[in-house]
């Protein structure tokens, strides 16, 4: 009763826009845990925003990353990603939706091996019908896509694109990420630390990359990190200990 | 997706792919081949001898009447009389006899005393009867037929003169020298005893132990006679060969085998040799004998089954191994496939896929590879152990035994894809390790 009181008067007190992301008193804990590891009062994403999410390790962010794609859902409150509540989705579901709506970023790993670079990139549209046919409204193929958004994140010579994924800079493999993340035009991608492996001028570059990918398809990004000086490039950043009540802070949007 | 994923995934361990394909596809040779010799061997044991409904000897166990009289091992612990073989070979039911007359040996291979029903009626693997692959039957008392490999270990040739020893050591010093044979027909390979065995009459045994008369206990005797060129007899081993005289009614055989006109009368025939009561005999079903026999050394046989189908097991928990280990660093490959949109039921596909994938091409090789080796080891088999192999279609028990093996491959693959289906569920798509 309190709980669904509650939920209507914090989605009622925040402007209902098109948001792409909305959670609304969230609780989430890891099996055998007793405490909580995000308990978010309320959490709003619009489409095209990008969202500098800020906080130390261990503080519940990639739990945070986790529920928002669906790969966990909380014990109590409601996530909707794009109005869907993914409660309401089973397992399966959950994956094909992040499938075809959401691409993600890792800290490192992010590459599969024994694919080539265009191969790792063209992963999602494997797995997403949607995301293929979004691809292929911009270009005859996926594999050209892939090579379209490669080039625009300066990683087009034909050299690089042959070289095995083992054998490239970690930067050069954060733009594949990228790409892969990008392509068939996710509303909203999600990164986890995808810069703390690069050195400063780099991770400035990489975002601006993204940015720009991201502004051209009205994409959403929650980009997670523990860098303050990234910040100011976004257009909101917040303090997760801000809004995750299960650290202590008080449960208030910090918007910057 | 998932194929060419885990295709593509092979291919970048190719390494260890490639011998968990070797393992499993040499564990699979050895079984298959194995088995089609287990089984070649039991078909050439029991197809020794066909179409022979009784064998029929002096009173002794059946078994060693058998290994005797068919597969010339060991030595009769008596003979009989030619007067009991005349009486009953003239039973009403009986359509043809055999008479075998054992005891002599030519370089190691046994002497065979018998008539031209031999060749006429003697039948081996499914009722396939005695060919001459050179030159013609016995007929004079001189007259010997070879069987195939005396003839090519030997290298004897037509026209050739042999001498035949007396007892049935390789190397006996007690030659009937006066009594050269002469080589006038080969046989056909078998793949029975028949192909190690010098057939002449039984005229050709009477003469050889008629020259020789007295026992030549006293060497110096004994080289004054080789001297001499008479025989050297050495009569004192008990050997059942007690044929010093000669005469057709003294004569005496070893054994007779026995081609009833009706199948049915084989066991009244039967008892009524075993009841007569002239002369203790004993008469056997061979195919009841042959069976029984085989009970005793397929002992042995059991035992190479069940050592293939360890190194079977040992294969399969080598890709067991391998894919355990491979699982680490591989959980954040799964993750990245999480993120895109895989299913933990796609990762756990993926896993059982490629175990499954593994074993079938390692059945797959292990058979080409049998098949290769039965080709290329065809003559030796052939020549060395008289296994005629033959290169067929895989049988329904082969068949089901690589069933097996790939239903096992699978099963052992369920444990890693259950562990990464588990790491897959806990990890989602952060990677704790």
């Amino acid at each position: 009763m309190h709980n669904s009181l509650s939920a209507a008067t914090s989605g009622s007190a925040l402007p209902r826009t098109d948001a792409i992301v909305e959670l609304s008193d969230v609780r989430f804990s890891w099996a055998g845990n007793g405490q909580p590891t995000v308990e978010i009062d309320a959490f709003q994403v619009q489409a095209a925003e990008r969202v500098f999410v800020q906080g130390p390790s261990g503080s519940g962010k990639s739990t945070l990353l986790s529920l928002l794609s669906g790969v966990i859902t909380p014990q109590r409150g409601s996530i909707r990603v794009l109005m869907q509540d993914m409660r309401a989705l089973d397992s399966a579901e959950r994956d094909r939706f992040r499938a075809d709506h959401i691409g993600i970023i890792f800290q490192m790993f992010n590459l599969i091996p024994y694919l080539s670079v265009v191969e790792n990139v063209t992963l999602p549209c494997g797995f997403s019908a949607r995301r293929r046919a979004r691809a292929l409204r911009n270009a005859v193929s996926v594999e050209a896509e892939a090579v379209r958004l490669l080039n625009d994140l300066d990683m087009g010579e034909p050299g690089l694109l042959r070289r095995p994924v083992t054998e490239l800079s970690v930067g050069q493999q954060q733009r594949v990420a990228a790409a892969r993340a990008l392509i068939g035009a996710p509303a909203l991608i999600i990164a986890d630390e995808p810069t703390s492996s690069l050195d400063a001028d780099r991770r400035v570059a990489f975002l601006e990359l993204l940015f720009r990918e991201c502004a051209r398809e009205q994409t959403a990004l929650i980009f997670v990190s523990h860098d303050a000086s990234l910040e100011n490039r976004f257009d909101r950043a917040i303090e997760f200990a801000a809004i995750n009540r299960a650290l202590g802070g008080p449960p208030v949007l910090r918007a910057a | 997706m998932i194929l060419t994923l885990a295709i593509k995934s092979l291919r970048n361990r190719r390494l260890t792919a490639g011998l968990t394909v070797l393992s499993i596809a040499l564990a699979v040779m050895l079984l298959l081949g194995v088995e089609r010799i287990r089984e070649e061997a039991r078909d050439s044991f029991t197809s020794t001898l066909s179409g022979t409904d009784l064998i029929v000897g002096a009173r002794s166990s059946p078994v060693h009447l058998l290994l005797s009289s068919v597969f010339r091992i060991g030595n009769a612990t008596n003979n009989l009389t030619w007067d009991t073989y005349q009486v009953l070979a003239q039973r009403p039911e009986i359509a043809w006899t055999i008479p075998i007359s054992l005891g002599d040996s030519h370089r190691g291979f046994r002497v065979l005393g018998t008539t031209q029903d031999y060749l006429d009626h003697y039948r081996f693997a499914r009722d396939r009867r005695l060919e001459l692959a050179e030159g013609r039957p016995f007929a004079g008392s001189h007259d010997a037929v070879l069987g195939a490999e005396v003839s090519s270990s030997l290298g004897y040739r037509l026209g050739q003169t042999i001498v035949i020893a007396h007892g049935a050591g390789d190397v006996s010093f007690s030659l009937h020298k006066d009594q050269p044979f002469r080589v006038v027909g080969i046989l056909a390979r078998t793949g029975t005893p028949v192909d190690r065995t010098v057939h002449v009459t039984l005229e050709g045994i009477d003469a050889v132990h008629a020259g020789g008369g007295e026992l030549a206990n006293d060497p110096l005797a004994a080289a004054m006679r080789a001297a001499e060129a008479t025989s050297m007899h050495e009569h004192d081993r008990p050997v059942g060969h007690d044929h010093g005289l000669t005469s057709g009614s003294e004569r005496t055989l070893t054994a007779f085998l026995v081609g009833l006109k009706s199948r049915g009368a084989a066991l009244s025939v039967q008892r009524v040799i075993n009841e007569y009561p002239e002369e203790p005999l004993t008469a056997i079903l061979p195919g009841v004998t042959l069976q029984e026999v085989w009970e005793i050394v397929g002992a042995a046989e059991k035992t190479l089954f069940v050592v293939s189908a360890m190194v079977v097991a040992i294969g399969l928990a080598g890709m067991l191994v391998a894919l355990l280990t491979s699982l680490n660093e591989r959980r954040r490959e799964m993750a990245i496939l999480r993120s895109v949109g895989a299913r933990p039921t796609h990762i756990f596909t993926l896993i059982l896929g490629e175990a499954a994938f593994l074993t079938l091409v390692g059945i797959a090789v292990g058979v080409v590879g049998l098949y290769l080796g039965l080709v290329i080891g065809h003559p030796w088999l052939e020549s060395r152990l008289g296994l005629f192999v033959a290169i067929d279609w895989p049988s329904a028990h082969e068949l089901s035994l690589m069933a097996l093996v790939a239903g096992a491959g699978a099963l052992i693959g369920l444990v890693p894809a259950y562990r990464i289906y588990r790491y897959s569920l806990a990890d989602g798509m952060t990677i704790r390790i």
